[in-house]
């Protein structure tokens, strides 16, 4: 009987597990969970405080889930350790865990800076577990002042969630517009305002230089590069995440700021997995290896790890960044590469952008229209040449019809 | 496993199907008081082209992407039907990002919604396939998966 032990049980481990057992119903699956939780919707956390969602809803799977998977959990215990030649992962309170095949799950961490005044600051929080969200909910309070520094998803889905619970909020970010990982600074303008409407206030383009008290009121502020100076109550840090690959490339595995894996999820290791936001890949829509955090993603490498690792056979090389992301109402999408020509259609409250290059389309970014944009995002990861499609068409609305006859066949005539 | 197909060429672009669907997704007796000057929210809509129009809803993917995609664990697949758990879902809109074939919008109230073959609700047999004047719409087994 294989023994499987799974680090992590976050998105990936689940599919992970559910991988596995497509394959084999018999060995023993052990998951050591950092966390004390079941695995929960870990985007959920912001619909969690806006009241949107609950803590029953927002399990990803129903409560009999690993009973049914057979799983021996470790809840609220960490690895510190893989052992690859004895094969065996080390805990925290030094217990070791023997595994036949491992998967590495782990997820990311949120990142913390070094700012002058920090540890100073009594209610501070980064926002990426429920354990975080619930703690936030503790501390705020409809007088609240809370700062947020971190302009990017988790920044501006923290503002959006405490919007109707506290008296200010103020993100700051060193970027000079929002989301700048996906938009550039007009896309950006879009959501901004949809933001700003709802109350929240912006501080761009700034940094915090040092966090103080001031004399008279005893209140916290933070002192930005540029002078200003904004007082709150609460902070929270949303400055980024760091991939926790820490495991896997202290003993010697590949990658550059993740777990470098292939496309059937395989490390440089031996008997070793990785899956979701730790790991590294090639994204499809540029050739180029890098991190690609989303919850599909890690869904599907998930699920692929586990079918290998049960001595399946099963590949994931269709992987792009791709978010779709709503604030206040307001849609936006955005997935692959923006390289190559760009077509735009915009409107007061919408933008389309498609971007193609060697008769391939490399990427998109939709603000406020998104009907059908998976027929995009198909041919962005299947590669599918723009020749072979009435692209002209295509441009107007994301449509099945601008396929060839022959393709349509594929697509609707049988079993897909 | 049986599942909607269309024939393009028989097809009317009649868009019957679409208010089929509404009304037997409405819970509602009269059709006329379901539908009658209200925008519809139906879980199949024709494609048009140049020369062609067809009915589209979802293909109940062998390994569905949505399934996979879905941020809230709001999409599974059960007995071979892709459903969507409409109390889960938190409107993100993943899952249309991800859908291959346009198979999902949100319905009258923001929420997801997606064909479920009418097997969840008093239909019992897809509406569209039942009401299509020229059988362009079908409900039939055609190759089932391992
Ligand atoms: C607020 C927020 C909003 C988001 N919104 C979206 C969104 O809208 N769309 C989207 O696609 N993505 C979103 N994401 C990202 C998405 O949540 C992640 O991509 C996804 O959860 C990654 O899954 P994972 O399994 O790789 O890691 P995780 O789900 O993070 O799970 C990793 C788990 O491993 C555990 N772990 C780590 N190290 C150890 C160890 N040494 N021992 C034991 N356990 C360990 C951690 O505690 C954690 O529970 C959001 C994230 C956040 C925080
Ligand atoms: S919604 Fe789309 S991806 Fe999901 S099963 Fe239906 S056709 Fe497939
Ligand atoms: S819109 Fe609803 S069903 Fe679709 S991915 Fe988001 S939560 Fe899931």
């Amino acid at each position: 009987m294989r023994r499987y032990v799974i680090i992590g049980n976050g998105i990936s481990a689940v599919n992970c597990i559910e991988g596995i057992r497509s394959v084999d119903a018999e060995g023993r699956i052990t998951v050591i969970s950092g966390e004390k939780h079941p695995a929960y919707c870990r985007p959920l956390i912001s619909y969690l405080l806006e009241d949107r969602t609950d803590q029953k809803r927002m399990q990803y799977r129903d409560p009999g889930f690993y009973d049914r998977m057979g799983c021996e959990m470790l809840y609220g215990r960490k690895a510190v350790r893989i052992d690859k030649e004895d094969k065996k992962v080390e805990l925290y309170d030094g217990t070791l865990q023997p595994y036949d095949v491992l998967c590495v799950a782990a997820g990311s961490h949120p990142f913390v800076p070094r700012l002058n005044g920090l540890d100073a600051v009594e209610k501070k929080f980064s926002f990426t577990t429920l354990d975080d969200a619930l703690a936030l909910e503790q501390a705020v309070d409809k007088d609240s002042k809370v700062l947020i520094v971190g302009a990017g998803m988790i920044g501006l889905k923290c503002a959006e969630c405490l919007a109707e619970r506290v008296s200010e909020i103020t993100v700051c970010d060193l970027a000079d517009h929002v989301l700048p990982t996906f938009l550039d600074f007009e896309c950006a303008s879009y959501v901004q305002k949809r933001l700003e409407e709802h109350g929240i206030s912006f501080a761009l383009g700034d940094s915090v230089e040092h966090f103080g008290k001031d004399p008279s009121s005893g209140k916290n502020e933070a002192v930005l590069k540029s002078g200003t100076v904004l007082p709150f109550d609460v902070l929270v840090l949303a400055i980024g995440a760091r991939a926790n690959a820490s495991l896997v490339k202290d003993i010697g595995g590949a990658g550059e700021r993740g777990i470098a894996v292939d496309e059937c999820m395989r490390t440089s290791i031996q008997d070793i997995y990785a899956a979701g936001d730790c790991t590294e890949s090639t994204d499809v829509s540029c050739g180029d290896r890098k991190l690609l955090s989303n919850l599909p993603n890690a869904a599907m490498q998930g699920y692929v790890a586990g079918v290998n690792m049960a001595g399946g056979s099963a590949v994931f090389d269709k992987a792009i960044m791709m978010n779709s992301i709503s604030f206040f109402g307001l849609h936006s999408m955005t997935a692959g590469t923006y390289t190559g020509e760009l077509f735009e259609e915009k409107t007061d409250t919408s933008v389309k952008r498609l971007y193609t290059e060697n008769d391939l389309l490399k990427g998109f970014v939709l603000i406020g229209t998104s009907d059908r944009a998976g027929i995009y995002t198909s041919m962005i990861r299947n590669r599918t040449p723009l020749s072979s499609v009435d692209f002209e068409m295509m441009k107007k609305a994301a449509t099945t019809a601008a396929f060839s006859a022959g393709a349509r066949e594929r697509m609707f005539g049988g079993t897909v | 496993m049986k599942r909607v197909y269309v024939n393009e060429e028989w097809c009317l672009g009649c868009h019957l199907c679409e208010y089929n669907c509404a009304f037997a997704n409405s819970g509602m007796q009269d059709m006329a008081l379901a539908l009658k000057g209200k925008p519809i929210y139906p879980r199949i809509h024709i494609e048009e082209g140049e020369k062609i129009s067809y009915a589209v809803s979802c293909r109940h993917c062998e390994d569905p992407i949505c399934v996979r995609s879905c941020i809230a664990g709001a999409i599974s697949k059960e007995g071979g039907v892709v459903k969507i758990d409409r109390d889960k879902c938190v409107s993100c809109f993943t899952c249309i990002l991800v859908c291959p074939y346009g198979a999902l919008a949100p319905g009258e109230d923001g929420v997801m919604q997606k064909c479920e073959l009418c097997l969840q609700n008093s239909c019992g047999e897809p509406a569209c396939v039942k009401g299509c004047p020229n059988r362009a719409i079908v409900y039939e087994e055609r190759g089932e998966e391992a």
